[in-house]
């Protein structure tokens, strides 16, 4: 009994609960897991992304090597591009981590700045992607051609689809900053930006090494 | 009841001071808005609970077709549509959203919070959750259900043999998987967060655990199906040839999707109900649950291994020895953490003083019917054994004990034991133990014979059988014993209908239970507790009432609450995403350029409708 009052006393003279006085979605923010409520919400998030991925990543190992006709992967892969818009989406991963940075130091301004470098960088790929896609189809490569064709389009097509999602975050991230409802204190919302960010350009490292680069190995 | 009971009504701290950035509704409009957890959970309740009726009667139409040999009621793809719609609306439509409801109005109280980490996601995954419900069952108006089956097996879906109705069936389902995949998240954070002061993790009761543990199967296992639904749908309006055998493509490829899916979906369904169980036994064993930490334990382990069984469903699909006897393997390990629960539950009934009020009927009934379908599932574990069994009605009868004998045994005593917290009212006992009786008897008239017709070598999925087969005495049975549950069943929503304006009055505590969701008045205020309780122990509520200096501490002036304001952007954006399977379903019945004009703008307003979301006050 006494090592519950003992319990007690403690819990009451650290505090408790309440709200976090920021006027979002957080009502009563414990913190049991040492983590912000949206910061955990994105590594959850990310946890269920990597089965996505990881599906549709099997789903392109299982069906290699096994299209009726059709273009080869090698026949159709300009590793000197892809490197080149690969480059660009893993700068951004630094710009990234520049923009929490400045963020959490309260240089707001420049925070905003690399969040919009990065959207650039961002949009960048995506561009170098559909100049890709165009490229392929015009070789004879479309998503009716082949196992390989389905596959690759659907995979990379979705990685495509997560980085132009995280463009469209990260403005409105840019946004929100420059209006100032993201002040210094609320820099875990440029974080969980920056988490789903880094998560992108992590699945199109997987991707490019062991989809593109292995061609090349074999 | 000689025990000293303190006056709960005594720990009224001051009123809390409240606010809100925008003035509340009323009527139907606070309910299209309302971000609160608990009318999110009674909205997920109801709507599971019509689903059932409805699944119910699909099940009685084709009853009515099995009743007889060469019956001629329907013909063989009225049946199909009704098998796998009766199939997909149980599980997606009825047991998942009313365990959401409980999941919902509970979890929160539960574990001493005023709300989920995020309501207006919580809102947007119940209205996406119905735009998915809707999409499916909207198969019926436009060209026919589906009728490949709820497992949904290519080729039988693919472009040359599935129907519209395939469409439908896919884009509902992407539909729902947003939306849990959404919830899974919210409630990790809620449990994993959000506790109250003194609540460590092994103070949350077990169906808070339970509630935890498939939120994580949810998050990990809707993105495999979900890829796999989004091959079909380009298979179906692209062209590409996934599961085109004639371009190499290869079936088991959906079969590995869908069941690394289906399996933990299996434990999704059965796990709330054995932490509902687990709440309910104590209250009326009037003894604390038998070894409550190896109960958790047992949960996060079969969480755990149910990633690693999904292929003992296709045994017969020729993947080799070695795989076989792995899943084999995996698969029989599941009966031991089962096997804990089930010993602890007993072990709590163990020289209890018990009472039999109907929560406690259905929660004692679900322990030996479950115990049953568990035990076929453990057959099913032999490869050997499973290659005679696979699609016979020995499955059939496996999967309905563990479903209806477990999973919606659990529910109901769920809906008796929590109805008064949730409406104030007590529900009617009498016609309670009506329900309970009638619908055991009939579950175990139609269920059990169904082994022996396995057994006999009768098959699922067939819309007719021979007379000279000899099936005729068990399927009469079976049509039988499904008219007695449709009649328990009526006799339920009767009494929920009735209760809900005439039941007894409740008061906070009336099952002089253990747990913190009983100290808030019933129905609960919108702010839950008007302080912040403290949590010392795994039965904070019976520990208040019966020791000696277990006070629950309230504050001496009130507190200060910002709780978040009506919102109408769950709704819209939620809409929006409804418009893009919209889109999708244009396509089906009118080729040509709608799927991308009408993506086109729903793309648009889901940006837009986020925009509005995050830069909303709340």
């Amino acid at each position: 009994m006494s090592a519950h009052a003992a319990e007690a006393a403690d819990l009451i003279d650290h505090g408790h609960a309440g709200d976090d006085g920021h006027g979002h979605d957080e009502l009563v923010e414990n913190n049991y897991m040492k983590v912000p409520n949206v910061k955990l919400a994105i590594w959850t998030f990310l946890g269920s992304e990597c089965m996505f991925f990881g599906s549709l990543i099997a789903t392109y190992f299982f069906y290699l090597d096994k299209s009726i006709g059709g273009l080869l992967p090698k026949e159709v892969f300009s590793i000197g591009i892809t490197s080149i818009s690969t480059f660009i989406l893993l700068t951004s991963s630094f710009t990234m981590a520049m923009a929490v940075d400045t963020a959490k130091s309260g240089l707001m301004s420049k925070s905003r700045n690399w969040l919009l470098i990065t959207a650039l960088c961002g949009a960048t790929f995506v561009g170098f992607q559909v100049y890709e896609f165009w490229h392929f189809v015009h070789l004879g490569l479309t998503l009716q051609t082949s196992l390989f064709g389905s596959t690759f389009y659907v995979m990379t097509g979705f990685h495509g689809a997560h980085v132009s999602v995280g463009v469209i975050w990260l403005l409105m991230v840019a946004k929100l900053v420059h209006s100032g409802k993201i002040p210094a204190e609320r820099a875990v919302f440029v974080e969980s930006a920056g988490l789903y960010w880094h998560f992108v350009d992590i699945v199109w490292i997987v991707i490019f090494t062991f989809v593109y680069l292995l061609e090349f190995a074999k | 009841m000689s025990a000293k009971l303190h006056d709960i009504e005594a720990l009224q701290a001051p009123e809390p001071h409240m606010h809100y950035e925008r003035p509340g509704k009323t009527g139907l409009m606070d309910w299209l808005t309302t971000v609160d957890h608990k009318k999110v959970g009674v909205v997920y309740w109801a709507a599971g609970a019509f689903f059932l009726l409805v699944g119910g009667l699909e099940a009685l139409l084709f009853r009515i077709q099995l009743a007889v040999p060469d019956n001629d009621f329907m013909g063989g793809e009225t049946f199909n549509g009704l098998v796998t719609m009766h199939a997909t609306t149980m599980v997606f439509l009825a047991i998942m959203p009313m365990t959401a409801g409980f999941a919902n109005f509970l979890v929160p109280l539960l574990i001493g919070a005023r709300d989920v980490a995020f309501p207006r996601l919580n809102a947007w995954s119940l209205w996406t959750f119905l735009g998915g419900a809707l999409v499916i069952n909207a198969s019926f108006l436009f060209g026919g259900p589906p009728a490949a089956g709820w497992t949904g097996y290519a080729p039988l879906t693919g472009p040359e043999f599935g129907g519209t109705g395939i469409d439908f069936w896919w884009s509902g389902l992407a539909l729902l998987s947003a939306s849990s995949m959404a919830a899974s998240i919210n409630f990790i954070v809620t449990i994993l967060n959000m506790r109250a002061p003194g609540m460590t993790l092994l103070r949350v009761p077990v169906l808070g655990w339970m509630m935890l543990v498939i939120q994580f199967l949810l998050a990990l296992s809707f993105p495999p199906v979900t890829v796999g639904l989004i091959l079909l749908g380009f298979d179906r309006m692209f062209g590409t040839t996934f599961y085109n055998v004639s371009m190499g493509g290869d079936p088991q490829l959906w079969q590995h999707l869908f069941w690394l899916f289906g399996h933990p979906e299996v434990y999704v369904l059965i796990l709330p109900a054995m932490g509902i169980v687990s709440e309910i036994l104590p209250v009326f064993a009037r003894r604390p649950l038998f070894g409550q930490t190896a109960v958790i334990f047992s949960g996060i382990f079969i969480g755990f291994v149910g990633f690693g069984v999904w292929a003992h469903h296709m045994f017969t699909a020729g993947m080799g020895p070695v795989a076989d006897a792995a899943f084999a393997a995996t698969t029989a390990i599941i009966a031991i953490p089962t096997g804990v629960k089930i010993f602890n539950w007993l072990g709590t009934l163990w020289g209890g003083k018990m009472t039999y009020p109907t929560p406690m009927l259905f929660a004692i009934a679900f322990i030996p019917i479950f115990t049953l379908g568990g035990l076929s599932g453990l057959m099913h574990a032999a490869a050997p054994l499973d290659l005679q069994q696979h699609d016979s009605y020995f499955v059939v009868a496996h999967f309905h004990y563990v479903l209806v004998g477990g999973a919606l045994l659990g529910l109901f005593a769920g809906t008796y034991f929590y109805f008064p917290k949730v409406t104030g009212r007590m529900m009617s006992d009498g016609l309670g133990k009506a329900h309970f009786w009638l619908f055991l008897i009939g579950m175990n008239i139609t269920f059990f014979p169904q082994h022996m017709l396995g057994n006999e070598g009768m098959p699922r999925r067939i819309y007719t059988y021979p007379a000279d087969a000899q099936w005729d005495l068990y399927n009469m049975l079976g049509t039988i014993g499904v008219i007695i549950m449709t009649v328990a069943m009526l006799i339920f929503v009767y009494n929920v209908i009735v209760s809900v304006k005439k039941g007894a009055i409740a008061g906070r505590d009336p099952w002089d239970a253990a747990t913190l969701e009983w100290l808030t008045e019933s129905p609960p205020k919108v702010q839950n507790f008007d302080f912040t309780p403290i949590v010392l122990s795994e039965r904070p509520v019976w520990d208040h009432k019966y020791t000696e200096g277990m006070e629950i501490i309230a504050p001496e002036k009130g507190e200060s609450f910002h709780m978040p304001s009506y919102s109408w952007k769950p709704m819209i954006s939620s809409g929006f995403v409804l418009m893009l399977i919209i889109g999708i379903l244009l396509n089906t019945f009118m080729p040509g350029n709608w799927l991308w004009i009408v993506a086109a703008l729903a793309a648009v307003g889901v940006v837009g409708s986020v925009w509005a979301w995050v830069s909303e006050p709340v």
